[in-house]
């Protein structure tokens, strides 16, 4: 019967390996996935499309991956047999920051880890802060070279400075090319070997891990789960322990590469269900599932609310698209799990909505979504952290708008912090730790990797990596250094809400929450920079940078003098009444801050560069 | 609004209303004919060389094809004003100003100005104090050509003179020679012109502060009773334009500009020319452009000659813009139009505003909206308008004001 333990639902848990992929952006794990189909013959040659597994257009397009997708595949027991005696659940996470919690629960469905690192580039930031991750989750990692077909490829070294890491020996890791496939069968061998099968309580009642859960607007919400102990099957009502909701599962399945319904999934299996709810919010990432009729008493942890921990306010720039805007922000929400949006009206930007997320990417991809899906053009604000203010009173507030900044007396603030790890070359030691200083970073760790490589651990305000930590970062090490962070709490801090005045009356749109000694800073940069898009007027406008009553800053717009055709068209009377029709059609289009114009170009404009860079 | 009247090709019969005639004019507009100052307007298409500012409709070359080049263009432009007097007529309006201008009309022949002339008295009922202007380039008179004009019924000069500084008529790439336009201009007093402008151009590349008053000076010591000037306006497609953007020539900046206006206002204004549109400064009532005063306040004009510009009673029309299939048109015995809108309320009463808002003497608050008439009360106190005029009921712009002219015209149209 050596045929059948393979088969979903009767696979014995012995022949199961779980495992992921665990790299930095760009070093190969999606390419890496696509041989992995290949060399286990579940996709053919020819049916491969670069990078199957990332699906939604946006990560094909930008190349990373933001919603993890998983995979069964028979592989070969051992390198001398073609039994096709063991089934491999690989699971793509994602890589970036934003999603750690996402990472973290895609890593407790696996049992294993491929440590995947580019020849050419060594270790980097989100390398070492998803090996964290994975160390904390217990997960036996195989250490593993990609790109080795480069020529830049320096294996020897990168080896040695992975060893250094790790506590193995250099001739442990592997050497792979995802590209040109080298290496791959005897990656998937060294898995076999070195990663546990999983264990659980077959008998016991059923618990399984939903570790990703996305919407399909065919099917609607697919989750995807690891079953740990006994049995989910096709023909029970299953319940989550988060909440005690109880659905009734309409599919029950594996991935392999596509979508096949099965009986049921037992002890170590990984599969998807579809209950036919329509909201990802009804089926977490992290819950554990059990059945209704013989639930299981204690989930298996670890299971939490996401908490957006960057805020920023969404406007269409044609105010007549707003209805649109919570189209698609509705839309939206079914399959993000993370997002949280309110209304929210600004004085200068109209009708909008305070939007909350993960952080700065996916800010990001929300908003290109929001753009692309719907055809939308959106003005997004500068975005902001949460805050924590203690009233000398006693009282406390979260604070996800400067808007709300309070106007009593402050006892405490508090902001959140991260703990970052950042990598580059030595060279670039001094310029990292000037940057990360004038962001009030406090150093707390430093290792050299090689000779060559350094890794600088800080403390920083999430705050001050919203801004545009990257470009600032990439511009000093000329993009050879690597960032990563995970949330730290919080810390107390002096911060102050910097206004923006035009003639006198604050522009909600530009005020911002910064550290004292950074409000001056502020104050003049976004003052100059007002003055250079906001076309004169016909009277002088002030603009001023305001902390309360007291000004720090002002530039002045002086007034228009000349604002006439002087010429005369001789009797092309229609010329300069078109002429005329059209400028009225302009300051139409302008939004009035008191009496002062200021096209919707300059709003754009102002809050683009204080916008998150791309990375 | 815009029908496509009698478009060409010849081959084609034409359609049954493409020959001129009465029925041309909607009975809207005809029915303003009687009761509204009616002019003439002939373009001359022709320059000796292009400046490098001008974007007017006007060519260098002498070969433009049958009934465009300079020796035939009377005639041809003499057939279009046989056509306007029957389109007008039966009852034809009395002819109150005539206006040629350019291109430069003075690269005609005077011969040739006058049988227009000549032609006009010969189709139209004709004014006892007909106003009778020609555009001139300075080096393109003489005592001569000037002394003919006179004869021929012509009452007023317009000289193109732009600037009094050698380096700033380089740059506009004028032709003559600095003392030139005062010269041509006491040459047309001894002719006999009782009127005659000078046309200036403030805010060219390279020019001064001591440069424009070097032309104001100019001007004043010039017998003329008409002075106009304007902002150099850098206009899409020209060769200036082209400087700038290769960089090669400044931007004109805007409060360069607005300090020479109001110090050719503060020169003139002290020397007795004041001012009555926004650009035109002159002597008196009687010293005063009546031809353009007709296009301000909303009269009738027939404007003869490519790319030529009309206006009946809310019609507006204009010709094909190139000479050689004007003149092709016309020697087919079809209309030159090339396009025509009917105002409707809103636009006329939009160029009434417009127009009317750049005159000494103002608009009538009743020309404007419920809200214009609040908004004008608001511009009172902000120094746009005047205060005395408003409160006889006409809305009348400050020297601020006039540097802001379509601003407040925007303001009170809203
Ligand atoms: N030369 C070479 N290029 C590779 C290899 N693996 C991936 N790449 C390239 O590296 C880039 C990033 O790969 P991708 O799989 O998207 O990385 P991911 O961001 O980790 O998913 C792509 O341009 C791939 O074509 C390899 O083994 N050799
Ligand atoms: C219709 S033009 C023709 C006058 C005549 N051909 C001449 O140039 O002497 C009348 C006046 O318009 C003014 N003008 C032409 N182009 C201009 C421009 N781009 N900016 C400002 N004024 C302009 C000049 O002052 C010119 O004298
Ligand atoms: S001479 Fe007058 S019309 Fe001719 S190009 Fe120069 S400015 Fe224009
Ligand atoms: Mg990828």
């Amino acid at each position: 019967m050596a045929g059948t333990v393979t088969e979903p639902a009767r696979t014995d848990p012995a022949r199961i390996r779980n495992f992921c992929i665990i790299a930095h952006i760009d070093h190969g794990k999606s390419t890496l996935a696509d041989r992995m189909l290949e060399v286990t013959g579940i996709v053919e040659g020819r049916n491969m499309r670069a990078q199957y597994l990332d699906r939604m257009d946006i990560e094909r397009e930008r190349g990373i991956t933001i919603k993890a997708q998983n995979v069964r595949l028979p592989w070969r027991t051992a390198p001398d047999t073609d039994d096709a005696g063991i089934v491999l659940h690989m699971i793509d996470t994602p890589g970036h920051v934003d999603f750690t919690y996402e990472v973290s629960r895609s890593l407790a469905a696996c049992e294993g880890a491929v440590l995947l690192v580019d020849a050419a580039q060594g270790i980097e930031a989100q390398t070492l802060a998803n090996l964290y991750l994975a160390l904390e989750n217990d997960l036996t990692i195989i250490p593993v070279l990609n790109k080795i077909d480069l020529p830049a490829a320096q294996p020897e070294k990168f080896a040695e400075e992975i060893a250094h890491i790790i506590g193995c020996e250099p001739d442990d890791v592997l050497r792979v090319s995802g590209k040109t496939g080298v290496g791959v069968p005897e990656l998937l061998d060294e898995i076999v070997a070195k990663i546990p099968a999983p264990t659980g309580d077959a008998d016991g009642p059923a618990r399984a891990l939903i570790f990703d859960s996305v919407y399909d607007i065919y099917r609607g919400v697919i989750t995807y789960v690891r079953v740990v102990d006994g049995r989910i099957s096709g023909r029970e009502k299953i319940k989550m322990m988060s909440n005690g909701v109880t659905h009734e599962l309409l599919e029950i399945g594996v991935i392999s590469p596509d979508p096949k319904p099965v009986e049921s999934l037992g002890v170590g299996e990984v599969g998807y269900f579809i209950t036919g709810v329509k909201d990802v919010r009804q089926s977490r990432v992290g819950d554990t599932v059990t059945l209704q009729h013989k639930a299981a008493a204690e989930s298996l942890g670890g299971y939490r609310d996401p908490k957006p921990m960057v805020y920023s306010g969404l406007y269409p720039i044609d105010g007549s698209e707003y209805p649109l805007l919570r189209e698609a922000l509705d839309k939206l929400l079914l399959n993000d799990a993370a997002l949280v949006y309110e209304p929210e009206t600004s004085a200068a930007l109209g009708f909008g909505f305070r939007v909350g997320f993960l952080g700065l990417l996916h800010l990001e991809i929300v908003r290109e979504r929001l753009e692309r899906e719907s055809g939308l053009s959106l003005i997004s604000t500068a975005p902001n952290v949460v805050y924590r203010v203690v009233m000398e009173d006693g009282t406390e507030l979260v604070v996800t708008n400067p808007s709300d900044w309070p106007h009593g007396k402050m006892e405490k603030i508090f902001e959140p912090i991260v703990k970052a790890t950042l990598i580059a070359p030595s060279d670039y030691t001094g310029a990292i730790m000037e940057l990360c200083q004038g962001r009030r970073g406090a150093l707390t760790g430093m290792d050299y990797l090689s000779e060559s490589r350094v890794e600088l651990r800080y403390t920083l305000p999430l705050g001050e990596i919203i801004f545009d930590f990257f470009d600032a970062l990439k511009s000093r090490t000329r993009g050879y250094a690597s960032l990563d962070y995970q949330e730290a709490g919080e810390q107390e801090s002096q911060l102050v809400k910097v206004d923006i005045l035009l003639q006198g009356e604050a522009v909600d749109a530009f005020s911002a929450i910064v550290h004292k000694d950074k409000a001056y800073a502020y104050g003049v940069m976004m003052a100059g920079k007002l003055r250079e898009l906001i076309p004169r007027q016909q009277f002088e406008v002030p603009i001023q940078a305001a902390i309360g009553a007291r000004v720090i800053a002002r530039e002045t717009i002086r007034a228009i003098r000349k604002d006439v055709l002087a010429k005369c068209y001789g009797g092309d009377i229609s010329r300069k009444r078109k002429l005329l029709e059209k400028q009225k059609e302009g300051k139409k289009r302008m939004k009035m801050v008191g009496r002062v114009e200021v096209p919707q170009e300059a709003f754009v404009a102002a809050l683009s560069n204080a916008e998150p860079s791309k990375k | 609004m815009s029908t496509h009247l009698p478009l060409l090709p010849a081959p084609e019969p034409p359609p049954p209303d493409s020959r001129p005639g009465p029925s041309w004019l909607p009975a809207s507009a005809r029915e303003q004919l009687a009761t509204t100052p009616f002019g003439l307007y002939v373009h001359v298409p022709f320059c000796a060389t292009r400046c490098g500012y001008c974007d007017f409709n006007t060519y260098t070359s002498d070969e433009l094809g049958p009934g465009a080049s300079r020796s035939e263009y009377a005639d041809t432009a003499i057939s279009e004003l046989r056509m306007a007097a029957h389109v007008l007529g039966p009852d034809l309006p009395t002819v109150q100003t005539v206006f040629v201008g350019g291109g430069t009309p003075t690269l005609l022949p005077a011969a040739d100005l006058a049988a227009v002339l000549a032609e006009v008295r010969d189709l139209f009922p004709v004014a006892a104090d007909v106003e009778v202007t020609t555009e001139a380039n300075p080096e393109s008179v003489t005592p001569a050509s000037l002394a003919r004009l006179r004869e021929a019924g012509f009452t007023r000069l317009s000289l193109g003179m732009q600037s009094a500084v050698e380096h700033v008529l380089a740059v506009l790439d004028r032709r003559h020679t600095p003392g030139r336009p005062a010269q041509a201009a006491a040459e047309a007093r001894a002719a006999g012109f009782e009127h005659v402008n000078l046309d200036l151009i403030y805010g060219a590349p390279g020019e001064t502060d001591a440069d424009w008053d070097a032309s104001l000076d100019a001007v004043l010591a010039a017998p003329v009773d008409h002075v106009s000037a304007y902002a150099l306006i850098v206009e899409d497609g020209t060769r200036l334009a082209r400087q700038i953007a290769r960089g090669e020539h400044a931007m004109p900046d805007d409060d360069v500009l607005a300090d020479r206006y109001e110090r050719a206002d503060r020169r003139l204004n002290a020397a007795g020319l004041g001012w009555y549109e926004v650009s035109n400064w002159a002597t008196g009532r009687a010293a005063r452009c009546r031809h353009n005063e007709l296009y301000w306040a909303g009269g009738n004009w027939w404007g003869v000659g490519p790319g030529a510009h009309s206006h009946v009673g809310g019609l507006r029309w204009w010709n094909v813009k190139h000479p050689a299939a004007y003149a092709d048109r016309l020697l087919q015995g079809y209309s030159p139009e090339h396009d025509r809108e009917l105002l409707d309320g809103d636009q006329r009463a939009m160029e009434r505003v417009m127009l009317g808002l750049r005159l000494r003497d103002g608009l009538p608050l009743e020309h404007l909206s419920d809200a214009g008439r609040v908004r004008a009360a608001e511009l009172v106190h902000e120094r746009l308008l005047e205060a005395t005029p408003w409160s006889r009921g006409r809305a009348v712009l400050t020297a601020r004001g006039r540097l802001l002219a379509d601003a407040v015209v925007r303001d009170l149209t809203d």
